[in-house]
């Protein structure tokens, strides 16, 4: 019997289920093993029909809850804690659901900031009246899934690549929990390492690293990270590159951005990746901001807003 | 008895939004139209961080066109640290830009809207949809499923990361295209190009002329509209001018430098999303579906309208048959699905154009940069309409402000406009049924937000 599944999305882009689609020609062998319930991107099963109030349509009772983005407001909350009840098995999937993402960048601003930037940007007719009517209210922060509900499975991601979600669902209509990549995208990155970095300031990516011709093999190319970039590889978790491991990132000549969160499942991107270069003496005084170094996990309370001292 | 209705989520659209409607006493709509219910504050977070990394975070803001987010970014950043883009670079990006528009049409015609017109507007909503397509028509299913990879895979292979890229930067592009990869993506797109000219006589065949009367019904408001043009005022997708035409078919024609100077937002407090107004036109705003002051639309039927012509041959025969059938401007609202099918079409086409482009295989494909203070606009179409990314930096290269207006945001005016339609024109009598409430819904798909 095919493995009955949920797909909603929270706090996201779509770019997680847009992943499920990539699969291409294998999109049919998953629709082989597992029906699909309820899929907004795709199907019209409605998560809430109210007529005066009253709920006349909800989510059905399925084997698995897919969950892509992390919970932002109260409808986000109320849908999570509905797939948490209606299903066996849930999957936070991709970063927002594992550890907040991109949208996590956030939780360094209260929300009255965010709001009164957003509607009083340069083209926004002045107004004190923000939204309030048949929108769900923001929480006070973005949440990453687990911080609300029970997560059973993480596979993180931005987005996950295809190849994991196809052998990940493989795996579940068969009984079996997924295996995915547990090592650090330094692990798995093909590039010339001397193990030790040649220039005493961190670098930004202003202009392009120094290979010798335009299709020269990765493993000849310096490790970036060696190079003086920003490179979030020794932090990140691998598995962007799919069943061949390469990293996406260095792939295109480009320092890792760190999507797939954290190496170690609790770790602080930031925090581990300035240690990791202190040790080496390098100094990181040159980077203007260091947030960015959290833009995939943010939630957990690793970014906040900053605190204001008012003097009375 | 008075009755509201609040349907959600919006189905087989990329965003978050519901739908209310309110039936007065004897049943008739009194009020219906769409909450965007997602809040993500962009403008506010990418404060502070240094703005070279900003293309590669606006990507999130949808994961369904991060190309044109990422592009309309690399486009910003250059502006304020006061780079000019090398001639490869610039045209690897349009590119990449040009290819993910057609993944994009294939996605949103096929897998979204087209379940409402191959299975039909009121069937089971259990089998409206693709999978409904794969059971009934396995064959054509096969073809749009292979096709759509394709034309992803091409993305995905040579930028090594189609879905939230990495490779625009800024200066340019992060890689080169070697001969051998452009030969490989030519032979693609040809491919491509061949599916996009099925698809739209299957199209004017099998879909328009049988949903005539849905065509002329449904969603159908009276507005202006405004899209991208070049020097020639022919359509582009990628750069030029910002044509701004009243629904008389008057027009001005202005900078996207100055996009402060003609547009303005309303904030209304049933949406998150902010509503757009064109404000050089001094009427105001409103949403009157009879009477609507200030309003405009974007996204494909825009661009076809506001356009003088196209610049590729196939596309523009595509677009002398459907103008001198639908006038200018068209204001039918689902036949946003016939333009998107001409710009498959045309960016097919404009994609076979830049693989031949000399300068395409050229290795010097990024200029360097030097962070410093500065403001940069960077304008692109977007699948969804005009794309608008304007930052500040300080003398760090960060990000002090910034202000975008995307695509699907323009349309809000007019989506809301025509759902009211819709729902006043099909709800009589407190009488509701699954079909009827997916008509609605297809008005909402044609502007595909």
């Amino acid at each position: 019997m095919k493995l009955r599944a949920v797909s909603e999305t929270l706090n996201a882009c779509s770019g997680c289920e847009i992943s499920i689609l990539d699969t291409g020609e294998r999109f049919y062998e998953i629709l082989n093993n597992i029906e699909f319930l309820h899929f907004p991107l795709l199907m019209d099963h409605k998560s809430c029909i109210k007529t005066n109030g009253k709920k006349e349509s909800e989510l059905p009772e399925a084997d698995l809850g897919i969950l892509s983005g992390g919970i932002r407001n109260e409808e986000h909350l109320e849908i999570a804690k509905e797939v948490r009840k209606k299903c066996d098995i849930v999957i936070a999937f991709g970063t927002c659901a594992t550890h907040g993402g991109i949208p996590a960048l956030t939780n360094s601003y209260t929300n009255q900031e965010v709001l009164s930037r957003y509607y009083s940007t340069e083209t926004t007719d002045n107004t004190s009246d923000y939204p309030d009517k048949d929108v769900p209210p923001l929480l006070e922060r973005c949440y990453a899934l687990d911080e609300h509900i029970k997560v059973d499975l993480y596979f993180p991601g931005c987005p996950p690549h295809p190849h994991h979600i196809y052998n990940a669902f493989i795996s579940l209509a068969t009984g079996k929990i997924p295996a995915l990549p547990e090592k650090s995208v330094c692990d798995v990155c093909p590039v010339l390492k001397k193990g030790k970095i040649d220039s005493k300031n961190v670098k930004r990516f202003l202009a392009p690293p120094q290979y010798n011709y335009a299709n020269e093999p990765l493993k000849d190319m310096r490790c970036l990270l060696e190079q003086g970039f920003v490179c979030m590889g020794p932090v990140t978790r691998a598995g962007c590159g799919g069943d061949n491991m390469i990293p996406r990132c260095i792939s295109a000549r480009v320092p890792c951005q760190g999507c797939y969160g954290p190496a170690s499942f609790n770790g602080n991107q930031r925090l581990d990746l300035l240690n990791a270069l202190a040790s080496q003496g390098i100094n990181t005084g040159s980077l203007p901001n260091t947030e960015f170094l959290l833009e995939f996990s943010g939630a957990h309370n690793l970014l906040r807003p900053r605190i204001k001292l008012v003097r009375k | 008895m008075s009755q509201t209705i609040n349907i959600r989520p919006i189905t087989r659209i990329e965003g978050h939004a519901s739908i209310h409607i309110r039936l007065d006493d004897n049943g008739n709509v009194e009020d219906a139209g769409v909450n965007i219910t997602s809040l993500r504050g962009f403008e506010k977070f990418i404060e502070g961080k240094p703005a070279e990394e900003i293309p590669k975070i606006v990507t999130r803001i949808c994961g369904v066109c991060p190309w044109m987010h990422h592009i309309a970014s690399t486009k910003a950043v250059d502006g304020c640290f006061g780079v000019t883009p090398t001639v490869t670079g610039d045209l690897l990006r349009e590119l990449m830009l040009t290819i993910a528009h057609v993944e994009d049409k294939l996605l949103h015609f096929f897998f979204l809207s087209s379940p409402d017109f191959i299975i039909g507007p009121d069937a089971d909503y259990s089998v409206r949809n693709i999978m409904g397509i794969v059971r009934a028509n396995p064959e054509l299913a096969a073809k749009i499923v292979k096709m759509r990879q394709l034309t992803k895979m091409i993305l995905d292979k040579f930028s090594c990361k189609a879905v939230h890229p990495i490779a625009g930067v800024v200066g340019g592009f992060s890689k080169p295209l070697l001969d051998e990869e452009r030969k490989e993506m030519l032979s693609g797109m040809q491919k491509v190009l061949d599916f996009s000219l099925f698809t739209i006589e299957f199209a004017k065949k099998d879909i328009f002329p049988k949903y005539i009367d849905l065509i002329k019904s449904i969603g159908v408001i009276k507005t202006g509209f405004m899209g991208m043009i070049d020097e020639n005022g022919a359509f582009n997708l990628y750069s030029g001018k910002i044509r701004l035409m009243k629904s008389n078919g008057d027009y001005t024609d202005f900078l996207p430098e100055d996009y402060t100077d003609y547009i303005a937002e309303k904030v209304l407090p049933f949406s998150y999303g902010k509503f757009p107004y064109a404000k050089s036109w001094n009427e105001g705003f409103s949403l009157d579906i009879d009477a609507p002051k200030g309003i405009y639309r974007v996204n494909t039927l825009a661009r076809i309208n506001v356009a003088d012509s196209m610049t590729t041959p196939l596309a523009q025969a595509e677009f002398e048959e459907f103008r001198s059938v639908f006038g200018r401007p068209c204001q039918e609202t689902l036949l946003y699905h016939y333009a998107r099918l001409i710009e498959a079409v045309y960016a097919c086409e404009r994609a076979i154009e830049i693989l031949q482009h000399p300068a395409i295989i050229d290795t010097n494909v990024r200029s360097y940069a030097e962070p410093g203070a500065g403001r940069g606009i960077g304008c692109v179409e977007a699948p969804r309409g005009a794309l608008i990314h304007d930052y500040s930096t300080d003398d760090k290269g960060c990000i002090t402000r910034a202000n975008m207006i995307v695509g699907t945001t323009h349309n809000l005016g007019p989506i809301n406009m025509s759902v009211k339609k819709t729902a006043k024109t099909l709800i009589k009598n407190g009488k509701i049924d699954d079909g009827l409430l997916n008509s609605i819904e297809m008005a909402v798909r044609a502007y595909d937000p």
